[in-house]
């Protein structure tokens, strides 16, 4: 039997996914079941004075209107209301005063018979509010920064590291020198679903709660802490998700609002978000940047300097890891990096796709290519000049880090060694052409998790953990990884995730999935497995009797003897044993932080793309993208693929097309719709390709995998932005490149 | 959205009675905007009178060697009709530039003329906007306003300041093509020059078009002249598809022994209707096409534009955009 | 500063509801009798009333295609269109695509090529690839990548998306 590891296995959950079958939050129903419909802040700072809810009462079907002013009394603490993404500070709690922190917070949830009698008697809600004056520029208030304060996220996010050598005096010494300014806008996460949550009030006062979320126990967790309700009381499940991108990392205000309405109605309530509230919560944050290299004529870089400011809410330090990759990519002695906050009368930012990674390293990127152009150097050639095995702020070398090869096979792949360096060097009538690259790089990280194996007395292994599946193939691998790990067909596999009765997994975000999840799918097989053989030892005429566990392996459904494969016993068999029960296992999976201390763990990339610009219009189209993964063991090529790629996507609509505009006169978000919020249609999307090198890595996890929900989007923007350097010979600095900045 | 009542006549006279016996109803086709609007509450009819099943909806040739459009043929079904593309191309392209597939299944010509304007303000019921709340302020002026206008702007009293554009593709080349829109209403029939058809905010923002209460548009007719040989419809916008138009330019040449004969220029994107001015039109009749400079027609065409910040690249990119239109239709330029 | 920035109220709606009305709605060959006030739309006919959830509200607004379903062969964003006002059509959803045994070809090619993350637009881009192919305008792959443009997927799918409806319509890769 041949591994399924490594193998394009199509997904197991896609029959489900093209046609129909598969259940989203908002999908499930409830005899009775109540809609809730929101209604949000005009305003982006002051207090609410009244609220006239009169005449919306009044209408027929109307059950009852929550504000702040007749909410029940919930937990008191900001600890209650901290979630596992949440950070320092004091979480927001939505109904929970007349105070008005930013535009578009709920401040009103009319619950009604249906969907048309809420929404209709939302418009009957009239708001007096006592306006104050709001900060919600960040390049206005540059001059508050400040550093952000730790807390437990900082654990995952490491602060900046400090300075090494003398950056001043080394950048002023270098003959080749480049500096550059780089802000961005404010972007929204816009998956396709629309954040929802379907809270079913069951008979006993318990609630089954399906909620749109990267994670069902903090949901539960969330929920259980804010209600002063028992965990066993509070079941959240979430089976599909809609994409997430980051935000369904925290639990956001609909599953509060739902959840209030539930228990204070003591019926099923439903509320889902409109595509205009899906701009009331996080957001990735806006930065401004700057950055400084400073090289030898040879293009050995000596000085490193990335300095970001990032915005933040008033009530809590939301902050990425913006600065420190210089020091993870280039052996440069001489760095500083800082990175400082701006608190504004808006929303905590949330991690989006890659947060901080691809806010820093593009900024990174293009100075790099800016200072290969000055230098008159390929720029492959000057990452190669300056290519480190060991990540300079940790002082520890990589566990494995194949980059190098990423830019051979990349290069080979989009023909780069045929490039002209000179900008504005190729062009076909009105259109110029241009070639760009940019590495990309993420941390591979791995947690604690727990999985329970079962199989049942029909012979089927049945896998479960509380993870989730944003589209990420979660649901797949994990049943290619069990299959692999008992010998099973994977006909015969079923991984169930996304229900908070599983046993606990972290929320799915960081890329860790596959290494976390994995890990603990495999131990709790193992384990199972190993239970499975004392089973089959103790059998009659068994012909392990003698054998130890290190002696079988499992292979076609059956244990056997390595050195007789004709002593075999199937699993079906094994569990007929047990009495007409299932035989399981739950089990723990840790990293090996031992081993791992030792290492930086990170997945590389590099980007190549091809843009043609009219040179008139400043219209810039993608014609062409390769991107190279050393991704560490590729599970499954096929779902691999489809990551990457829609990193590529994510990373020329980012490049392209992607900024929530805010109205600083009203501190509030104008392009809050899909028509006008510009993510990449079918149409932007032409010829990509992605390579995965080989890449084996024995540190990072036991698997050998590192994930890959991230790493195609943090080389892209500056690929992208290098091109239309390329083509143009104008260096843009602010994403994203519309076209008036070309004109 | 408003609660409303709904009737779904049979016959047009049905329908125009209709709304002359209920105020505040609306007549309802495609639907593709009226309901967005209904959900963001900006628009809320009392009730709505759905014209689908009258008759409106043949495409047939006119007497006059013209080809009459009827209100409730779908923009889809008007882009693929094979006289709309035979004869009258520049059309096709502009509604195919629109959109998507399908919202062109959906929208109907007669509704594509009643377009409402993309403007942030006008859509967020939470900000001031003269065309939809007249008299609460315009919040583009001194606002984000990177997708207004340029020319023909309203931006002097505050009451009735609006810098809205007009959305419509499809429009645009109507504009060219000098179609004639026709309408049947409590006084009778009557029609409508297209270039009357809408108007400039001017005192009165919150009027997109000069029809009158109560009157139904049952066809657009276009003339004989389709300028089928040199044409073009220019579109840039913010990504490939789907999105509106930041600046837009149709052109229709007739063109006789290398010399202009006629010419017909229509922006879109840059005013509050689609943009013509005949005058300017008029200076390209009788030059030679290999030897006309294009760009002080751009320049007249853009005279007196005027930018508010966001959109002031619009009156460069404008520019630009009508000296390849010209060249293109002209085939100086690939069509692409 | 006292301000008074409500959602827009008018004095002319008094708070009453709108009469509901018996609706006959035919959904994958099967005809439903609905009784629906007018203010609903067909996206939430399907899902809210009918439970027919596989057609999927991703904007409401007619932004995104999620809500694609085919009207007499033609594809419409759901979302946009009353319920009450597709009386007399025939509406096939995502539901209605697969063939008694087995999937419809477009839905295998999707499975095949990958041509999906979350799953969330995917009933949306298979209805409106049918309707696409019921077209019959696109002939090459940027007539697919334009015509197809209709239909967001946040996932970033739209090169699997291209390569499951090439390979049905038999379009060549790089035509």
């Amino acid at each position: 039997m041949t591994p399924y590891i490594g193998k394009s296995i199509s997904r197991v959950d896609g029959v489900a996914k093209v046609t129909g079958k598969a259940k989203y939050a908002a999908e499930y129903f409830a005899p009775d079941m109540l809609y809730g419909w929101v209604i949000s802040s005009a305003i982006a700072k002051g207090k609410i004075t009244r609220i006239h809810t009169e005449a919306a009462l009044q209408l027929p079907g109307v059950v009852q209107v929550f504000t702040h002013e007749n909410r029940p009394s919930l937990a008191w603490f900001d600890v209650n209301y901290k979630d596992q993404d949440a950070p320092p500070g004091s979480p927001f709690r939505p109904l929970r005063d007349a105070t008005i922190l930013y535009s578009g917070q709920p401040i009103t949830l009319v619950v009604a018979e249906t969907l048309e009698v809420a929404r209709f008697a939302a418009t009957l809600v009239q708001v007096d509010y006592e306006e104050d004056d709001h900060e919600t520029a960040l390049e206005h208030n540059l001059h508050r920064a400040r550093e952000p304060k730790s807390g437990v996220a900082s654990l995952l996010k490491s602060p900046p590291p400090k300075p090494r050598g003398d950056f001043e005096k080394a950048f002023e010494a270098a003959p080749f020198q480049t500096t550059g300014q780089h802000i961005h806008s404010v972007e929204h996460h816009n998956p396709m679903e629309m954040f929802a949550s379907t809270v079913v009030y069951e008979k006993d006062g318990k609630l089954t709660i399906y909620d749109k979320t990267q994670g069902a126990p903090n949901s539960q967790m969330y929920v259980s802490q804010v209600f002063n309700m028992p965990f066993s009381d509070v079941r959240v499940i979430s089976p599909y998700v809609g994409g997430a991108f980051g935000s369904g990392l925290r639990p956001q205000y609909q599953l509060f609002l739902a959840v209030l309405a539930a228990r204070e109605l003591k019926r099923s309530v439903r509320v889902s978000l409109t595509r205009q509230q899906m701009f009331t919560f996080g957001h990735r944050p806006a930065t401004v940047q700057n950055v400084s290299l400073g090289a030898t004529a040879d293009g050995t870089i000596d000085a490193i300097r990335h300095d970001a400011i990032g915005e933040t809410s008033r009530f809590e330090d939301y902050f990425e890891i913006v600065v420190n990759w210089a020091g993870m990519l280039y052996p440069a002695p001489h760095v500083k990096f800082t990175y400082n906050l701006v608190p504004l009368d808006t929303f905590t930012p949330l991690d989006m796709r890659a947060p901080g990674g691809v806010t820093g390293v593009p900024a990174l990127e293009m100075e790099v290519d800016e200072l290969a152009h000055k230098l008159g150097m390929d720029p492959i050639e000057l990452r190669l000049k300056n290519y480190t095995e060991r990540d300079m702020n940790e002082d520890l070398p990589y566990s494995s880090k194949e980059l190098r090869e990423c830019f051979r096979q990349g290069a080979e792949r989009f023909g780069w060694a045929s490039r002209n360096p000179e900008p504005r060097s190729m062009r076909n009538g009105h259109t110029l052409v241009g070639w760009g690259m940019a590495t990309g790089i993420w941390d591979a990280t791995q947690g604690p998790a727990r999985a329970e194996a079962v199989l049942t007395v029909n012979g089927k292994l049945r896998v479960t953990s509380a993870t989730a599946d944003i589209g990420t193939g979660t649901y797949t691998i994990m049943t290619q990884i069990a299959a692999d790990t008992l010998g099973m067909p994977i006909e015969d596999v079923i991984f169930r995730l996304g229900d908070s009765n599983m046993p606990l997994a972290p929320i799915e975000g960081g890329s860790w999935t596959a290494a976390t999840v994995g890990s603990a799918v495999k131990v709790a097989c193992e384990a199972l497995g190993k239970k499975l053989f004392k089973m089959a030892q103790k059998m009659k005429d068994s012909p392990f009797a003698d054998a130890k566990w290190e002696d079988v392996w499992f292979s076609d459904a059956h244990i056997l003897l390595k050195t007789n494969p004709y002593a075999a016993v199937s699993l079906l068999e094994i569990v007929g044993q047990n009495g007409g029960r299932a035989v399981s296992e739950t089990a723990t999976s840790l990293p090996n932080m031992l081993e791992q201390r030792k290492y930086a763990r990170a997945v590389h990339s590099a980007a190549f793309v091809e843009v043609e610009v009219d040179e008139d219009f400043g219209t810039v189209r993608v014609t062409r993208a390769v991107t190279a993964v050393a991704g560490g063991r590729i599970l499954n090529p096929k779902t691999a693929r489809s990551q990457i790629i829609g990193g590529m996507v994510w990373g020329i609509s980012k490049a392209l097309e992607e900024e929530s505009v805010m109205d600083h006169q009203f501190g509030r978000f104008m392009n809050h719709n899909l028509a006008e919020y510009h993510v990449a249609v079918n149409a932007d999307i032409q010829d990509l390709d992605v390579i995965f090198v080989d890449e084996t890595d024995t540190i990072v996890n036991p698997l050998g995998v590192k994930g890959l929900g991230e790493i195609g989007i943090v080389g892209m923007p500056a690929a992208v932005a290098n091109a239309v350097f390329h083509a143009t010979g104008k260096r843009i600095r602010s994403l994203p490149i519309t076209l008036d900045k070309l004109l | 959205m408003n609660s409303f009542s709904y009737a779904r006549p049979s016959d047009i006279g049905t329908a125009v009675d209709e709304l002359a016996t209920h105020e505040g109803a609306k007549f309802i086709a495609g639907g593709t905007n009226l309901l967005d609007l209904m959900k963001e509450n900006v628009e809320h009819p009392n009730r709505l009178v759905d014209i689908n099943r009258l008759a409106l909806s043949t495409i047939e040739d006119t007497e006059e060697g013209g080809l009459r459009l009827g209100a409730l043929a779908t923009n889809a079904d008007t882009a693929y009709h094979s006289a709309v593309q035979s004869r009258y191309p520049l059309l096709s392209q502009a509604i195919l530039a629109g959109a998507s597939a399908q919202l062109r299944n959906m929208a109907t010509n007669g509704g594509n003329l009643f377009q409402r304007t993309r403007c942030y303000y006008f859509y967020d019921t939470q900000t001031p906007c003269n065309k939809r709340e007249p008299g609460s302020g315009c919040g583009a002026l001194n606002g984000f306003n990177r997708i207004h206008a340029i020319l023909g702007t309203s931006d002097q009293n505050p009451e009735t300041a609006c810098i809205a554009t007009h959305p419509s593709d499809m429009c645009v080349a109507l504009a060219a093509l000098d179609a004639v829109v026709r309408v049947t209403g409590p006084m009778g029939e009557r029609t409508i020059r297209f270039a009357d058809f809408h108007r400039l905010p001017g005192h009165e923002p919150w009027l997109d078009t000069t029809i009158q209460p109560g009157e139904l548009v049952t066809a657009i007719d276009l003339p004989a002249k389709g300028f089928p040989e040199y044409f073009t419809y220019i579109k840039l916008r913010d990504r490939q598809s789907y999105a509106f138009a930041l600046v837009s330019v149709a052109v229709g040449l007739e063109i006789d022994n290398n010399r202009i004969t006629d010419a017909r220029i229509a922006l879109g994107g840059v005013a509050h209707k689609p943009w013509r001015k005949p005058e300017v039109e008029a200076r390209l009749v009788g030059q030679s096409i290999s030897e006309t400079d294009f760009a002080p027609i751009a320049e007249a065409l853009l005279e007196g534009a005027k930018g508010y910040g966001h959109n002031t690249f619009k009156i460069e990119l404008a520019k630009r955009a009508i000296v390849r239109a010209l060249q293109r239709a002209a085939k100086l330029e690939p069509q692409v | 500063m006292q301000t008074t920035l409500s959602p827009e109220t008018r004095a002319d709606l008094a708070p009453s509801l709108p009469q509901k009305q018996a609706i006959k709605l035919t959904i994958n060959g099967t005809v439903h009798h609905l009784e629906l006030a007018p203010w609903t739309t067909l996206l939430d006919a399907l899902r809210e009333y009918l439970h027919l959830t596989g057609t999927k509200k991703g904007c409401d607004h007619g932004q995104c295609g999620a809500c694609t379903v085919l009207v007499d062969g033609k594809r419409i964003n759901s979302c946009l269109t009353l319920a009450v006002m597709k009386e007399d059509s025939d509406i096939t959803t995502i539901e209605g695509l697969a063939a008694e045994n087995g999937l419809h070809p477009l839905q295998t090619a999707f499975v095949e090529h990958d041509a999906y993350q979350c799953g969330y637009c995917t009933p949306g881009q298979i209805c409106s690839a049918v309707g696409l192919m019921n077209e019959g305008q696109a002939k090459t792959i940027d007539d697919i990548r334009e015509l197809m443009s209709g239909n967001l997927c946040r996932c970033g799918a739209y090169p699997h998306i291209v390569d499951a409806i090439r390979e049905v319509m038999h379009i060549e890769p790089k035509s």
